[in-house]
């Protein structure tokens, strides 16, 4: 087997009374999509921030790349190549679309200590988050501000934006919310193109797009992991139906 | 040309034309009025970069603007008594140069902006206004109860200090040198809030988790503008003891953090001549309010709470509209 570029393992954690991470544990293999899958209050946001950062487990490790990032800042798990898109748009949303997309391209150069040279003359940073944008189609948009984009298209921007970091693993939460039949259909054809360039893992609602996408399926109930596996198998395990699928809902 | 660009064209010259009708009318009283509204102007810019592009609601910017002007009113004050500074194993003097005591309001200012942005950006929001107002209080006090350099009576300079190839006691001399400082500085802040670091400050205020998600660190980012907007504070420190050749505990009190931002919160948070536009609005108002009424402050309380309700965007907000992106 290879080697897991994402591996967490038997994390925990607990607010009051309420156990949101009951010793999960799951790994994300080169090249895969690996759909989170799980009912309203699961815990996959609270999973999905000990991940990528800002909640620290209680207990358990996650490992990134065969380090040890559990103790890491967003920030520091960030520049180790942790791309990551949020459930809800966390954008600069007075900058304009090209603007997040540089800063993007900053993060990942560096190169934030400068104090005189404008920054939207930098041809490289500029190039690279052009780039970004004319991949998830928003390059028509450069100039718009952000704070103007439809709902869906802030989507696109952060997958943009997450895109400019060029990370080795990708951590979405929910990036085809909002964007229609349509849009949701045009960003399952990308994602299934940039699971080449580096693997995903996909919290999502959209069953269609997680039942096409991915290689594997974890399913989230109550903080715990009740079930692992491909789509069909996802779809015959009966604990699955029973919790999350609904019976009556599965053909 | 975009109709801010025009009214800050408008607003940088006013003052240069003001401060020449004045010398043209010989009223040295009006230069040194507008001088005034010059070194107030270059103190808010200074707080316009924490306060406007980093979000950094600072009440305590008075602490700088008094090591400025108590740098420059120490050092003097030595000078004019022919005492040394320090006299043990190391013996330093005081100076009446300008440039040296720039220098050392400069980076005295940047340091304590250091130590007290280290500590209180750990907080945010109302804790950070009443940390930075907590410290800027504690200079007061300070300054009030050494004796050594005065106390609550303040220090008297007798003599502005010089500068090569000026005569500083001109006023109208005195004004072009604040001007050429508030020029460069205009134009540094102009360049830095599109700088990548102004970017990056600018979308750590809008968004502290977008800006970490790309793996950059907002605190960090922030302690620079902080220690930055400080300098550029203490420097007008400097420059306001000189004018006044008058050093006094009241450069540290909350008022004067107060009306820092009130000139701010006049001109428009973030706007680069918002804080130009504000002290010169503020200086004109005391100018010609202050005869009226022993209360003038009233009044302009009455327009900073008409500004606030019905023009967010301050006097460049109205008369030039909402911000646009840049580039």
């Amino acid at each position: 087997m290879t080697e897991p570029l994402l591996h967490i393992d038997g994390l925990y954690k607990a607010f009051g009374a309420l156990q949101a991470t009951d010793g999960v544990t799951l790994t994300l293999l080169p090249g895969e999509i690996h759909a989170l899958i799980g009912p309203n209050g699961a815990g996959k946001s609270t999973l999905i921030k000990q991940i990528a950062g800002g909640v620290t487990p209680d207990a358990g490790r996650v490992w990134f790349k065969g380090q040890d990032v559990t103790a890491l800042s967003t920030q520091a798990r960030a520049q180790a190549g942790l791309g990551r898109t949020f459930q809800i748009s966390s954008l600069a949303m007075e900058a304009t679309v090209l603007q997040n997309a540089v800063l993007g391209a900053l993060g990942r150069a560096g190169s934030v200590w400068r104090f005189l040279r404008p920054v939207m003359r930098d041809a490289a940073l500029v190039a690279q988050a052009q780039a970004a944008l004319e991949r998830v189609g928003l390059a028509d948009h450069a100039a718009t501000r952000t704070a103007e984009l439809s709902h869906g298209q802030r989507r696109l921007l952060e997958v943009a934006v997450a895109l400019t970091l060029k990370p080795h693993a990708f951590v979405m939460d929910e990036p085809m919310a909002g964007l229609g039949a349509s849009g949701s259909k045009r960003m399952t054809t990308f994602l299934d193109g940039l699971r080449r360039e580096a693997p995903i893992l996909l919290v999502e609602h959209d069953m269609d797009a997680v039942f096409a996408l991915a290689d594997r399926i974890s399913v989230l109930v109550y903080g715990k992991i009740i079930a692992t596996g491909t789509a069909d198998e996802i779809r015959a395990d009966p604990l699955v139906r029973t919790a999350y699928l609904g019976e009556e809902d599965v053909a | 040309m975009r109709r801010e660009t025009i009214l800050n064209a408008v607003l940088y010259l006013a003052m240069p034309v003001a401060a020449a009708l004045a010398f043209a009318m010989d009223e040295p009283f009006l230069i040194t009025l507008i001088t005034r509204a010059a070194i107030f102007a270059l103190a808010a810019v200074g707080l316009n970069l924490a306060l406007g592009l980093g979000g950094l609601v600072s009440l305590g910017h008075a602490a700088f603007f008094g090591i400025g002007g108590y740098a420059m009113g120490i050092l003097a004050h030595h000078a004019q008594t022919y005492s040394p500074m320090i006299d043990s194993w190391i013996v330093i003097e005081g100076t009446k140069s300008m440039p040296v005591i720039w220098l050392v309001a400069i980076v005295t200012s940047a340091l304590t902006a250091l130590a007290i942005g280290a500590l209180s950006l750990r907080t945010s929001g109302v804790y950070f206004i009443m940390i930075t107002l907590a410290f800027g209080q504690m200079f007061y006090y300070f300054a009030i109860s050494w004796p050594a350099y005065g106390g609550e009576d303040g220090l008297s300079i007798y003599v502005r200090n010089s500068f090569p190839g000026l005569n500083t006691l001109d006023p109208m001399q005195f004004f072009v040198l604040v001007f050429v400082i508030l020029s460069a500085v205009l134009w540094w802040m102009g360049r830095l809030a599109r700088a990548p670091f102004g970017l990056a400050l600018s979308a750590a205020r809008q968004n502290a988790e977008r800006v970490e998600t790309v793996g950059l660190g907002p605190f960090r980012l922030r302690l620079v503008a902080f220690v930055i907007s400080g300098a550029v504070t203490g420097l007008a420190g400097a420059l306001f003891a000189d004018l006044n050749r008058f050093v006094s505990p009241t450069m540290f009190s909350w008022q004067m953090s107060g009306e820092f931002i009130v000139f701010i919160v006049l001109g428009g948070v973030g706007r680069l001549f918002g804080p130009v536009a504000g002290a010169m609005l503020f200086v004109l108002l005391e100018y010609l309010l202050s005869p009226l009424s022993e209360f003038w402050l009233i009044y302009v309380g009455a327009i900073l709470l008409v500004v606030v309700l019905f023009a967010r965007g301050g006097l460049i907000g109205s008369l030039a509209g909402r911000e646009v992106a840049h580039d």
